[in-house]
């Protein structure tokens, strides 16, 4: 049963990655992804780590592709006109992404010789466990995370904003 | 409890390695292919999860929670680069009236 919910969830994932970057439509690839984000979701929730897949699904899912669906309709982007490479580097970036790929599976494929645990603790993905460690351990890396929003926030709103002539312009205009 | 066979045991750890593989080569291949910059960034986002998953499958199979407090920062990270990100291109697009990054090359060389 795990194992072939497993089997399902990665198909799932893989096949929702090649439609994220296949579709012409850039909704369509939100959407695709969104369908990845839950397999990935389903994969942590196997690997007994729940906080993740909760924080997972409300931050990737309920956060950032919203944004991005945001985006895209707010700058009408969702039609299927858009810009395509030409033929051949689409050929060359496939090749060198498979390449990749190769390597990646040539360097990795000594992993089984990993000590893995012997015994799995199935509380360690609970928010209790995680909240403890993130508040002892990691509490500066958390605090600095916090900043880091901070940053970002006012960032992004800075360079969202329209500067004062642009809104002149516009006033001018109407 | 104790009786539930958990995915340790089933499923080799080589299997979310090459699972991890795999979404982050499509990543780079999205990356590599697509010329609208929104879609450029979902690939990044979709790299950034296929390391999520295989710390988060380490985490487990070594029993360790530390890998699992890490996905949690490279969660924020990547939320605070979306933000970022696609305020930027909003910028962009208010200038340039396209999204295209092949038109984007002044810093390339």
């Amino acid at each position: 049963m795990t194992a072939t919910l497993f089997y399902i969830l990665a198909i799932v994932s893989v096949v929702g990655a090649i439609a994220v970057i296949a579709a012409r439509n850039p909704v369509y690839s939100v959407l695709c992804l969104v369908v990845t984000f839950f397999a990935i979701a389903g994969q942590y929730v196997l690997l007994n780590a729940q906080f993740l897949a909760i924080v997972h699904v409300i931050v990737y899912a309920g956060a950032i592709l919203v944004l991005f669906l945001f985006v895209l309709m707010m700058l009408n982007l969702n039609r299927e006109s858009e810009p395509l490479q030409p033929t051949l580097i689409k050929v060359i970036a496939v090749v060198s992404g498979g390449m990749l790929l190769l390597t990646l599976v040539a360097a990795l494929r000594g992993v089984d010789q990993i000590p893995l645990a012997g015994v799995q603790d199935t509380q360690l993905g609970l928010v209790k466990n995680l909240g403890r460690l993130l508040f002892t351990e990691y509490v500066a890396p958390f605090e600095i995370s916090s900043i880091l929003f901070l940053a970002a926030m006012v960032g992004a709103v800075t360079i969202g904003m329209r500067s004062k002539s642009d809104k002149r312009e516009i006033i001018n205009h109407l | 409890m104790d009786n539930t066979i958990t995915v340790t045991q089933v499923i080799p750890i080589e299997m979310y390695v090459w699972l991890s593989a795999a979404l982050f080569a499509i990543g780079v291949t999205g990356v590599l292919v697509r010329r609208n910059a929104i879609v450029v960034l979902m690939c990044i986002e979709l790299m950034l999860n296929a390391v999520n998953l295989l710390l988060a499958a380490f985490s487990t199979y070594l029993s360790d929670a530390s890998g699992q407090i890490m996905v949690f920062f490279i969660m924020v990270v990547a939320a605070a680069e979306a933000s970022v990100g696609l305020a930027l291109l909003v910028m962009i697009y208010r200038n340039t009236k396209s999204v295209d990054i092949s038109f984007l090359n002044k810093l390339k060389w």
